[in-house]
């Protein structure tokens, strides 16, 4: 199973079980490939049903101070798109079944070639690619690509989309549609606003992939109040990489990781009890 | 969008999908704008009695004498401000009023443009904050007080490599939340579409002015024009009236730095590789990976990893050649304009003025026109301490030895 399908059973098996999707975000090889390794293993046992994993670079023009810090971090440790690869094939070897997608920006794409890139992410086991800063009239070439290589193409729907925009992206974005839910970079200051609701009813209403609503969501409220949106689930980024940077240098134990998204994963349900301390 | 957002393949509009609007509406405000004589003449007024334009031709007596060609200079150190930026900035500044918009925000690398935007900010009365490396906050202090006195805000930005790179991700981050009432007044024809066309548009009164002016003193077109270029778009201001001579070459200047081969410069059209920076497809130094390199050159403005995608266009097909000019050349052409003329010129300038006079020396043209795109002052401590006992232009004894970052492969 490649590209969408990951997603589509993930999100088959969540609405028989009434419960919405929980994907956590971090930065590749922050803040060095082992611990990110042990981190997002950590992700996973608490329950996240699928992964978004940040390939660093160098200038992450929508990311506020929590990523930005992540992706220097992990370029300081010396990590190298290779090297990248190499961990998302470890996770996908270890979870078959589990959706990765990936984060990344135009210039490491277009570095690498669009053909070499998404093959690159495909032989490594990635189910889809984002590409933050390619919007929807500059994705053509990312799109085509990533059909080639069998990839998802994931695309963004901020606040400020123009209905051309938001048509665009439900007749093209494949596997989830990525709804931000505020103005702004990503980061926890800001919690998401009331807008995205809208979003999420224009989406379904033109069948859109399924929408998980992301920027600033940090606490198992906002999990429920995305879901009450009526999205199917919510990407929590941020809030994740702010506690990989309180890891102690050389810790293996990121068994706060897997706590932070078992309480996340319990707002995510129907009729959760409040989330246990 | 409704222009062309590509110089051929190059340009483009690589923002994050939140941004699109807002540049759409800046597009739509910059074509009405220029459909609008009341618009045209408010800029032309500003221009003139407040920003002194226009700007002399100045021939030189003395600046590469004896080598039998003739130097001109086109004079926008003379322009309030102390460099080309006001130009753009009062556009842009009054476009932002246009629009509605009570804040600008802008980055800055040497200060000139951050200078222009906060004069532009106090004329028309609009909240103004500038971000600026806080790398270049320490090598350009008078400048930060000049913005100061101006009433704009003045952050120093900490990620990254603290210079100029990381002062643009900082302005493009705050518009991601800010557009709805803020402008990010740009200051080169880098960015995403449309800031290098409209960039480009504003700066295109420099040529105008200059070939007027040539053709009236010497009676023919200059041989070549020279300008330095970082970002471009003192480069783009002269060369775009001349473009269609096809008999006046137009040669760009980059920093060379410490050498092409030292790995420490800015000169990304000689050295750069096709990448996505800034809202840009364009030519960038960087790694095999893609991660963006830090650039280095004595002149704080040509300090850039990246280029306007229009100068990588006239590079490609001909139309326009570039060079690049080495921290030494560059700060003997600073020495000898003053010592032969009595102008202090900026140390981006300077770069073309070291083109020139090799062209002049090598007896490669007749006649040069040089666009002095700024005036010096703000580099006399830079100065002072590469002319102290044992210090040389070369990496590692400029004020900026010892910013953090420089490092990344």
């Amino acid at each position: 199973m490649s590209g969408a399908g990951r997603y589509a059973a993930m999100f088959a098996a969540l609405a028989r079980r009434g419960e919405g999707a929980v994907v956590p975000f971090a930065v590749l090889g922050d803040p060095d490939m082992e611990t990110s390794h042990a981190v997002l293993e950590a992700l996973v046992a608490g329950g996240a049903d699928a992964l978004e994993v940040g390939l660093p670079f160098s200038d992450p023009i929508a990311d506020g101070p929590a990523i930005q810090a992540a992706d220097t971090r992990a370029l300081k440790a010396g990590a190298r798109t290779a090297a990248c690869w190499e961990l998302v094939r470890a996770l996908r070897s270890a979870h078959p079944a589990l959706p990765i997608g990936v984060l990344c920006y135009a210039n490491l794409a277009v570095r690498a070639g669009l053909p070499r890139f998404y093959r690159d992410a495909a032989a490594a086991g990635a189910d889809s690619v984002l590409v933050a800063d390619a919007p929807m009239d500059e994705a053509e070439p990312f799109r085509a690509a990533a059909r080639e290589a069998g990839v998802a193409f994931v695309a963004m729907v901020p606040p400020s989309a123009t209905p051309r925009v938001v048509a665009a992206v439900a007749r093209h974005a494949e596997g989830y549609t990525y709804v931000v839910s505020r103005p702004g970079v990503t980061g926890t200051d800001a919690a998401p606003r009331q807008g995205a609701a809208e979003l999420v009813r224009a989406l379904k209403r033109l069948a859109a992939a399924p929408p998980l609503v992301g920027f600033g969501v940090s606490t198992p409220a906002h999990v429920r109040e995305a879901l009450a949106t009526g999205a199917a689930g919510a990407i929590t980024g941020s809030a994740v990489v702010e506690r990989v940077a309180h890891l102690r240098p050389g810790a293996r134990d990121a068994t706060v990781l897997t706590a932070f998204i078992r309480e996340m994963k319990a707002a995510s349900r129907p009729a959760a009890p409040p989330a246990k301390r | 969008m409704k222009l062309d957002t590509r110089y051929g393949t190059w340009g483009g509009v690589f923002v994050p999908e939140l941004l699109v609007p807002a540049l759409e509406q800046l597009e739509a405000a910059f074509v009405e704008a220029r459909a609008d004589a009341a618009f045209g003449a408010r800029l032309d007024a500003l221009l003139r009695d407040y920003a002194g334009r226009p700007t002399p031709l100045t021939r030189c007596e003395r600046f590469g004498g004896g080598a039998g060609a003739a130097i001109w200079l086109k004079r926008e150190d003379l322009l309030h401000g102390g460099a080309h930026k006001t130009n753009q900035a009062l556009a842009q500044a009054l476009l932002a009023q246009r629009m509605g918009k009570r804040r600008l925000i802008a980055e800055t690398g040497a200060g000139q443009h951050g200078v222009a935007t906060a004069m532009a900010g106090a004329l028309l009365g609009l909240e103004t904050r500038v971000y600026m490396g806080a790398a270049d906050v320490t090598r350009q202090r008078p400048n930060v007080l000049r913005m100061e006195l101006m009433g704009a805000e003045v952050v120093p930005v900490e990620s990254g490599s603290r210079t100029l790179k990381d002062a643009i991700n900082a302005a493009l981050r705050d518009w991601a939340g800010s557009y709805e009432h803020t402008h990010y007044l740009l200051g080169s024809v880098t960015g995403p579409h449309p800031y290098p066309l409209m960039v480009r548009e504003f700066q295109r009164v420099i040529g105008r002015e200059a070939r007027a002016q040539f053709l009236a003193a010497a009676g023919a077109l200059p041989d070549v024009v020279v300008a330095c270029v970082g970002g471009g778009s003192n480069a783009i201001g002269i060369f775009s009236d001349f473009i269609p001579d096809a008999g006046v070459r137009l040669v760009g200047v980059e920093a060379a730095g410490a050498g092409l081969d030292s790995g420490r410069h800015g000169a990304t059209l000689a050295r750069g590789a096709p990448g996505v920076l800034h809202g840009a497809h364009t030519l960038l130094l960087q790694d095999g990976d893609g991660q963006v390199s830090e650039s280095h050159s004595i002149a704080a403005g040509l300090d850039y990893p990246g280029v306007g995608p229009e100068h990588v266009r006239l590079k490609e097909t001909g139309r326009a050649s570039y060079v690049a000019c080495g921290d030494a050349e560059a700060l003997a052409a600073f020495e000898e304009l003053a010592r032969t003329e009595g102008i202090i010129p900026a140390l981006e300038s300077a770069h073309a003025l070291a083109e020139a006079l090799r062209l002049a020396r090598e007896g490669l043209a007749a006649r040069i026109l040089v666009n002095l795109s700024g005036r010096g002052d703000k580099d006399l401590d830079t100065v002072a301490a590469l002319r102290r006992p044992g210090a040389q232009a070369a990496p590692g004894n400029g004020p900026e030895a010892g910013a953090p970052g420089g490092g990344r492969p």
